[in-house]
């Protein structure tokens, strides 16, 4: 099933199908210039003489043109992106030169504009739309779904798509019990990384005695690569507040937070917009729905850290404190913000628990598997041909989301290779890795946890065979020791000197000693830190120990890395028996190292060489060797 | 005639049946334990930690305090509560390896010049790792010396010893609810610093030093002055008396093996004379002195009913927490100076005419419990002509220092004897040391003088006690007296706070900042038992049983230096000599940035909060729109607009003030209406 065989939830527009022309608004579109387009069609629909309409109204009349903004669309590495309605056209990397043309043959003249149409790369063949676009075909799409084609800033849109009936159930027809019982039976779990069961967090929160009660929602996507939540907020913020509406419900609390961080301006803004929305339409407020419970929400900017997305450093930084975890218990559904009882959910859990109200758990379930139901989505980033946004159901395999919607591995040129995969991280710099083995591995949270990886928040990274192990490892930590709060021993001393360690392995400097102590280390961090933080920062370091062996002891035992990646093991040299002195490596070479007659082979002098590795890249012959 | 009431603040703890877990195989018992390390120390099993302090909150982050939980894994026992049936092993291979990990992890980022660290012997760093048996640290030495913070006199910080256990920034925001120092930066380069990155003796330090008592390394510890002290008793020229506080007596001794509380006035005084001290006084007599003065105060304050409730001065820390906090109770504070000072002073006026000698060349060192006193004696208010009344400060642990630099086999001294005049005490002098101690001292003096009849039994225990805030009423012949003793400074808050609520009528209240009072000063031996702070408490309440005289009044010497020097009590040369003024510390008292220069006169004055808050929240931009706006309407004679600092209604932010008018949550519109408000308010009646 397509995103566009979905029944349409606008289903009661009696009228023809009104013309609509959807400019994505995603960050990757935005960067790549789909503002600029916008702006171009507005002004050229008009002059073309066709009545524009860019604000959402329920009604439409014959003729016009209804132009907007939406939220991601997913398909980032084809931006910009524009979508034709009805027809139903997706043009990619549509640049402004574009504009007249997409407005004279199609809006004018009815036709599609060719080569504007995504064009499979091994079928050769153009697809109009989502629905013949591999990228988009294999996947299934929820809490994506109205991302790519509702205003975001009209909250009219979307209740007319029948949004906020699920929080209005919940408030007028459903007892907290109920809703909780609900989101039980429909055995969400939390999206935000540790798979923790919703229902059971909310019960805890809601059996707590009444009085102040808080829910936050955690937008604090910290994980580098991830911008699943990001694109939630920006594409379709009201199913965001509406899920926190919910949740308020469940537990019995009437004031939420949703802390976003501060990198995110756009969702800011979108998240404000809806909640003055909201506001303005009675569904928060003094009188939530006309329930007579009052509900208010606050957006509320952090700081920009990594940690803050732990709950209780989270707690802490609300509160005003420095974003530190505390030890747990008393886990936050007992004493929270303020020390009340507060539930802290993800932007994705509280977006799924908006159609498990409104379709029930039984419908929930039927996507996914038993212990992981439902859908998940992921940012599909690295060596991909489609690097984007990407929902599936969990149990899809590691194989169709690498290669079926993510159209497979791309070697250093971006162009596709076959046998070109080596692995994925999955779940960020506290998930791990992936290899080939795991490609029909079901994708769900108690496989991965068993093969020492996780969900994590979603981040999916794939690297093909050129990519370094060590040097991945390597890159994590680095990352995770400079968002370590620096509260526990463990892990403010014990990451950085993971590091450390891994600078000895690609630098040259380690032995089996190293080994051993960055294992025992990382075993250390693992068990003993504070938080989950600290908990999870040796992940990618055991997990490529795990995976990959025998890159780690090329590295410690032969002073060789497999792939060249690191510079400091590099000995390049010119095999003399396929050189052919065409010279081109000399006349690159920065620091003139290489020297040779022409046509004779070539000599690289060892002293003088910085290992930049160009003599290789410019060698078509690949008689450069060691790199 | 003479009654006693007690109230106590505090929790009462039900008591519930007794259930048990088994710690490394043996059935244990809990019952209130407020978590397993507690539980497991009281099963004799002595596990190591940092960050885990039972009078602070948990923080869990040295994670030395691992245990196994069957079924759990690996948790911190200090943050887990005792459950029945709970299986914890303490000493898994596991655990003494991660233990092991997280000590050479520290040891690999910590200067190790550990002779000469002013903590070498007494730091929990060196300790631990000897008894964990760390022989080698595996990993490669990260540290980067980081420069000293010297800018404060009472005491050192010394980034390079630091663990970052956090020990010290929640006593400082806990129990003193100063919070001078806090973490800042995160990752390795996390550190705890005053505030901005300022040196400790910018800020809002108020001295009390237990940040170095809790200090488990050599990160804070007390400015030592021994080298001054040293150089002054070598130089021929000078003399050098010295007194010696009442807590000094019953802790010294811990530094060289004596039991804690055990008094040791006689080898004291024995070790100063022999390292060339050559007159040793007791801060007890002066302590006596002090109830004279200060009793009378608070008699004559509570016969005309002003400035009530009377707070004591001797703290120095408490004096700096008033002044930077509270500077509209300063009237309030007792006038007195403290023992320390006021034997400095007295010590500075007749001592070079009795001993015939130039003023210059008579050195005053105190020995105090207190690092406070450090600051006390540089204060610019004690001293005459730029002559400190006070010279040099030294802690006990500085004391002992000299002592073992000496040489001498303290336990082995034949005691001496105090010099008199100034050597002579009565116990309510000696009590001074305790925390009530202040209180019942006037108390004993106040009874007598209000009755007019001979006190009998010299003991109130209603004051006395381990309690944050204690609340005792006493009457004497009909009159009321109603007294509250507290101790840590974060308790004085929420008690000054309550008196301004007018939620407690009070007319005496004794303020110590450390907890125990001056026996559990910074300056004292270094320890981490609350049973030695009992043992002390206890010295100095024997200390003045063993004394004949229990009663300040009874000091002759005392009233002999009246007659010969200071005339009346509470008189004019007294006051000369004995008592003091304050200054009003607060963060920006008075600044203002004045926009406009028309001329003076009679304007409506506009005052915008530039402060950090209500400049986030847009203060600047309501700034710029008054004066626009005086501006577009040429108020420039009627109207004076000011940026101004904190009026403290930081969450209500913006805020302006229009003449006495607080606007909160102002913007730009409402400050110039309520301008314009004020304006034809003023105009009008003319």
């Amino acid at each position: 099933m397509s995103a566009q065989s979905l029944p349409n939830p606008n289903g009661n527009n009696g009228h023809s199908a009104q013309r609509r022309v959807i400019v994505c608004a995603g960050t990757g579109c935005v960067a790549s210039g789909s503002y600029k387009v916008f702006q171009a069609l507005v002004e050229q629909v008009r002059a073309a003489g066709l009545p524009v309409v860019t604000e959402f109204r329920p009604e439409h009349e014959a003729g016009e043109v209804r132009l907007n903004k939406s939220g991601c669309q997913g398909f980032c590495q084809m931006g910009p992106l524009v979508t034709v309605l009805p027809e139903n056209l997706l043009y990619n990397k549509v640049r402004l030169e574009d504009v007249s043309e997409i407005v004279a043959e199609t809006l004018v003249a009815g036709r599609a504009v060719d080569r504007l149409l995504y064009v499979d790369s091994t079928t050769k063949k153009h697809c109009r739309g989502v629905e013949e676009i591999p990228f988009y075909q294999r996947q299934q799409r929820f809490v994506l779904r109205s991302c790519g084609t509702i205003d975001p800033e009209s909250i009219d849109e979307y209740v007319h798509q029948g949004g906020y009936a699920a929080a209005k159930k919940a408030y007028l027809q459903m007892t907290p019990e109920q809703i909780c019982q609900e989101i039980s039976r429909s055995g969400l779990r939390g999206r935000g990384g540790g798979g923790f069961p919703t229902g059971r967090k909310w019960e805890a929160a809601r059996s707590q005695p009444e009085g102040k009660k808080y829910v936050i929602c955690n937008a604090d996507e910290g994980d580098p690569g991830a911008f699943m939540n990001r694109s939630v907020m920006e594409g379709n913020p009201h199913s965001v507040l509406e899920g926190l509406m919910i949740a308020a419900r469940a537990i019995g609390a009437d004031e939420t937070l949703i802390y976003v961080r501060t990198e995110y301006p756009l969702a800011v803004q979108r998240m404000r917009t809806a909640v003055k929305d909201a506001e303005k339409r009675g569904f928060l407020g003094a009188d939530a729905f006309g329930s007579g419970k009052p509900l208010r929400c606050e957006v509320m900017e952090g700081a920009g850290a990594f940690v803050c997305g732990e709950e209780t450093a989270m707690i802490a930084s609300i509160e005003g404190q420095r974003g530190m975890p505390r030890p747990k218990p008393p886990f936050p559904a007992q004493s929270g913000l303020w020390g009340k009882p507060t539930i802290i959910n993800n932007v994705e859990t509280l977006a799924h628990s908006v159609r498990v109200i409104n379709e029930g758990a039984e419908q929930f379930r039927k996507l996914g598997t038993a212990a992981s139901p439902g859908t998940k989505t992921f940012a599909l980033t690295g060596h991909v041909a489609n690097t984007g946004l990407v929902e599936v159901p969990f149990g899809a395999t590691l194989r169709e989301v690498v290669f079926d919607i993510g159209g497979g591995i791309t070697d250093r040129r971006g162009k596709v290779t076959r046998d070109g995969f080596k692995a994925v991280q999955i779940g960020g710099p506290s998930g791990g890795c992936l290899t080939r083995e795991h490609l029909d591995l079901p994708l769900d949270y108690d496989s991965l946890r068993g093969v020492g990886a996780m969900v994590g928040s979603g981040g999916l990274v794939a690297m093909n065979s050129k990519t370094c192990m060590v040097a991945i490892a390597r890159f994590f930590m680095d990352f995770t020791q400079r968002e370590s709060c620096g509260k526990c021993v463990l892990c403010r001393e014990g990451t950085r000197q993971m590091l450390a360690l891994l600078d000895d392995i690609i630098e040259g400097r380690a032995t089996a000693e190293t080994l051993d102590l960055l294992r025992k280390l990382a075993s250390a961090v693992q068990k003993g830190s504070l938080c989950g933080l600290g908990k999870t920062a040796p992940n990618p370091v055991l997990s490529t120990l795990r995976h990959f062996p025998a890159e780690y002891d090329a590295h410690v035992f032969h002073k060789h890395c497999p792939t060249g990646q690191c510079k400091a093991l590099a000995k390049p040299s010119i095999d003399p028996a396929k050189c052919k002195g065409c010279t081109a490596c000399a006349k690159k070479c920065p620091v003139n190292a290489i020297t040779g007659e022409r046509k004779q082979a070539h000599i690289i002098n060892q002293a003088l060489c910085i290992k930049c590795g160009v003599c290789a890249e410019v060698c078509k012959l690949e008689a450069v060797v060691g790199v | 005639m003479l009654k006693e009431m007690k109230t106590i603040e505090g929790n009462m703890t039900t008591t519930e049946a007794t259930k048990t877990l088994t710690i490394d195989g043996r059935e244990v018992p809990f019952n209130g334990e407020r978590n397993l390390l507690e539980l497991i120390r009281k099963a004799g099993i002595d596990l190591p930690t940092f960050c885990y302090h039972s009078d602070l909150s948990v923080y869990g982050a040295c994670r030395l305090c691992l245990v196994d939980i069957q079924g759990r894994g690996v948790q911190g026992a200090c943050s887990t509560p005792p459950e029945a049936g709970l299986k914890v092993r303490t000493q898994t291979e596991e655990i003494r390896e991660i233990r092991k990990i997280t000590i050479e992890l520290l040891l690999a980022n910590h200067d190790q010049q550990c002779p000469t660290c002013p903590k070498s012997s007494a730091c929990q760093l060196q300790d631990i790792a000897r008894k964990l048996g760390i022989r080698k640290v595996r990993f490669k030495p990260v540290h980067q010396l980081a420069e000293l913070d010297l800018s404060s006199v009472s005491l050192v910080r010394d980034p390079n010893k630091c663990v970052l256990c956090g020990d010290c920034v929640r006593f400082c925001d806990e129990i003193q609810g100063v919070g001078a120092i806090d973490f800042a930066h995160r990752g390795h380069e996390a550190a705890v610093l005053p505030a901005f990155g300022k040196g400790l003796g910018e800020g809002e330090c108020i001295n009390c030093g237990q940040c170095a008592a809790v200090c488990p390394t050599g990160a804070l510890t007390p400015r030592p002055e021994v080298d001054e002290v040293w150089r002054a008793l070598n130089d021929p020229v000078k003399t050098v008396v010295v007194q010696v506080a009442p807590a000094v007596r019953v802790a010294i001794g811990e530094a060289f093996g004596l039991p804690s509380g055990m008094s040791a006035t006689g080898q004291i005084v024995a070790a100063l004379k022999r390292l060339g001290f050559d007159k040793v006084y007791d801060t007890a007599f002066s302590a006596d002195l002090t109830v004279v003065e200060e009793a009378n105060e608070f008699l004559k304050r509570k016969a005309k009913g002003e400035k009530l409730p009377q707070f004591t001065s001797c703290c120095p820390g408490w004096v700096k927490f008033a002044e930077q906090y509270f500077p509209d109770l300063l009237p309030n504070l007792s006038t007195c100076k403290s023992p320390q000072q006021m034997l400095g002073s007295v010590c500075k006026a007749t001592l070079p005419s009795e001993m015939g000698i130039p003023k210059e060349n008579l050195i005053m060192v105190s020995i105090m419990p207190c690092t406070a006193k450090k600051f006390e004696a540089k204060r610019p208010e004690f001293a005459q002509d730029g002559v400190p009344d006070v010279d040099h400060v030294l802690t006990t642990q500085e004391l002992a220092r000299m002592i073992e630099e000496a040489g001498f086999r303290f336990k082995e001294l034949e005691p001496e004897s105090f010099d008199m005049p100034l050597g002579f005490k009565t116990g309510a002098g000696v009590i001074f040391g305790n925390s009530g101690g202040v209180s019942e001292a006037v108390l004993r003096y106040a009874a007598e003088a209000v009755t007019g009849r001979k006190l009998g039994n010299p003991d109130f225990l209603s004051v006395r006690g381990e309690d944050g805030i204690r609340l005792a009423t006493v009457t004497l012949d009909g009159v009321e007296l109603k007294l509250a003793v507290v101790q840590g400074l974060k308790n004085a808050r929420t008690l000054v706070e309550k008196v301004r609520r007018g939620e407690c009528q009070l007319d005496l209240i004794e303020v110590m900042a450390c907890p125990g009072g001056c026996i559990g000063g910074a300056g004292q031996p270094v320890t981490r038992e609350r049973e030695v702070k009992r043992l002390r408490t206890r010295g100095l309440y024997e200390a003045d049983k063993n004394l004949d005289l229990h009663k300040s009044q009874e000091n002759h010497h005392v009233t002999e230096m009246y007659q010969k020097y200071l005339g009346e009590i509470g008189g004019r040369k007294a006051h000369h000599l004995l008592h003091t003024h304050y200054q009003n510390r607060r963060r920006i008292a008075d600044e203002r940035m004045v926009f406009g220069d028309g001329p003076e006169g009679d304007k409506v004055k506009v005052s915008v909060c530039a402060g950090t808050n209500c400049f986030l929240k847009g203060s600047q931009e309501v700034l710029s729109e008054v004066l626009q706006c005086v501006d577009a309407q040429q108020l420039q004679d009627q109207v004076e607009v000011s940026a101004s600092f904190c009026f403290e209604k930081c969450d209500q932010g913006p805020t302006v003030r229009v003449d006495g008018q607080q606007l909160q949550n102002c913007t730009g519109k409402g400050a110039c209406a309520a301008m314009r408000e004020r304006l034809k308010n003023k105009v009008a009646p003319e």
